[in-house]
């Protein structure tokens, strides 16, 4: 099923009780919040954990880890001194005064919300034995937003939906499933609305249901738009087959040749590929390449890559020729 | 007899209040009493109720006020109820407990619930299930000191504290 389900995520709010949350920090709580925790996860001997202090960091480096979701854009800038831990294989990140204390993230590709689960669960588990986490009987984890109160849990896996939305579908699907507690968004940002067909559903209630439940829920959820997706699928090729062929052999030619390419142009034409090699049009390449190159194509990670900056231009053109590169 | 406080009406509204062995006597007309008291009542007045409900912090008006202020604000951080409503965000955790009452509704509406059922820390499980056991001990003590098992009871204070130590250890 990994070629609709591109990505699994399980993040988890938490805090510490005896320091102010961020929206009433200050310098000292900050720095204070971000020793210990950083003491705490150097002594993990299971995971090997790098360090990063986000003002520290070059703003090409933290673009990068937005790209890969490893941080998010809200840590990136925020105002005060903040931090990310992220594991060696870059499944894992723990981030370190964003809205909450902290934020443990865990994402891997394909359907693996389970083991995104159980290895969030675990460095909670190891966190809490090293540090006064802010938890209340009555309303569990207790969070600086009132939205993830309870667990602090949420769940949420990135999905290629292309036959749906080319066959305006997905208004109505969103505005059916946002009744069901669930949300379902564009993932690449607020303005860009669903760049590349993926859209990220995730749990909106975090209190009054236990972890499984909310996963379990996410699960069935995304599963029943999965069914979906293929229905659509098979009804664009059952009754548009020369139009879906087109399309995609199009998409793949201007990939496979281009010598200057947007990073926007080759998400809408990734996309489309993709869809083409799950159909059984395309079988020149894979489904994995193509998501090497979701990832590469983005503005940061491709001058991290070739380990320089470079100005839009110049990225146009390396983009084609990296792309070329992969796709053979 | 005219109203003590404005010396115009006539005091239909007594109070009588004993502080430390002090009786204080008040006569007051109505208005004057409703702005003391700052509650709503309708004649004819039972001056028990009076007595029993509003003069405990005596006269209402400039304490109550002020007094519910402090209460929506957060001890812990300072936050005032209002700041939180217009930011949305807690200042820290004890806010969760300074505005308690008024946070049912909120997750009423956010979450359609109010109770966490999910994970509880393990460290936070075992302190819980600890406090019952002193808890517990608490009770077996009394009942050995009221038996006069003395030898008893000292064993039973041993292991309170050592659980009141594990308890303290972070
Ligand atoms: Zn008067
Ligand atoms: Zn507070």
């Amino acid at each position: 099923m990994n070629d609709i389900v591109v990505t699994s995520r399980i993040r988890l709010a938490r805090n510490l009780s005896d320091v102010p949350f961020t929206i009433k920090m200050n310098d000292y709580d900050a720095s204070n919040v971000i020793d210990r925790v950083k003491n705490v996860i150097l002594k993990n001997k299971q995971y090997h954990f790098d360090f990063f202090e986000i003002k520290k960091l070059p703003l090409l480096k933290r673009q990068v880890l937005i790209e890969k979701h490893l941080i998010s854009p809200a840590l990136a800038s925020s105002k005060i001194k903040s931090a990310v831990a992220i594991d060696q294989n870059e499944n894992i990140s723990i981030m370190i005064n964003e809205e909450d204390h902290l934020r443990i993230q865990v994402l891997y590709r394909g359907q693996e919300i389970q083991k995104a689960w159980e290895d969030a669960n675990k460095i909670d588990d190891f966190l809490e034995q090293h540090l006064p986490y802010a938890y209340d009987e009555t309303w569990g984890y207790l969070t600086s937003c009132p939205t993830n109160v309870g667990t602090g849990l949420r769940a949420s896996f990135m999905v290629h939906l292309p036959a749906l939305t080319l066959l305006g579908y997905m208004k109505g699907i969103i505005d059916t499933i946002t009744k069901l507690g669930i949300a379902v968004r564009g993932f690449y940002g607020e303005g860009s609305e669903a760049a590349g067909n993926l859209y990220q559903i995730s749990n909106q209630i975090t209190l009054g249901q236990p972890e499984e439940d909310i996963i379990a829920n996410v699960v069935s959820i995304t599963n029943q738009i999965i069914e979906q997706e293929q229905q659509a699928r098979l009804k664009l090729l059952s009754e548009n087959r020369a139009f879906v062929e087109d399309k995609v052999y199009r998409s793949y030619g201007i990939l496979k040749y281009a010598r200057n390419i947007s990073s926007n142009e080759a998400l809408r034409l990734i996309s489309d590929v993709r869809m083409g090699i799950s159909m059984g049009i395309i079988k020149e390449t894979t489904i994995d390449k193509l998501d090497v190159l979701l990832n590469l194509i983005q503005p940061a990670i491709i001058q991290d890559y070739f380990g320089r900056e470079m100005t839009p231009e110049e990225r146009d053109i390396k983009r084609a020729e990296l792309i070329r590169k992969i796709l053979g | 007899m005219l109203c003590e406080n404005c010396g115009k009406r006539p005091a239909t509204v007594h109070y009588t209040q004993i502080i430390n062995g002090v009786k204080t006597e008040m006569h007051l007309c109505e208005i004057c009493a409703k702005q003391k008291g700052s509650i709503e009542f309708d004649a004819p007045f039972s001056v028990t109720n009076f007595l029993a409900g509003i003069l405990e912090p005596a006269f209402g008006a400039q304490v109550l006020k002020p007094s519910l202020e402090i209460a929506l604000t957060c001890k812990g951080c300072g936050m005032t109820f209002d700041e939180f409503r217009r930011a949305g965000r807690f200042g820290c955790a004890m806010c969760y407990s300074s505005f308690s009452e008024k946070l049912y509704p909120i997750f009423r509406r956010i979450h359609g619930n109010t109770k966490h059922v999910g994970k509880i820390p393990t460290k936070m499980g075992e302190d819980i299930a600890i406090k019952r056991e002193i808890d517990r001990l608490k009770i077996e003590l009394n009942v050995a000191i009221k038996n006069e098992e003395y030898e008893k009871a000292a064993q039973i204070r041993d292991k309170i504290r050592d659980l009141e130590k594990k308890l303290s250890r972070e």
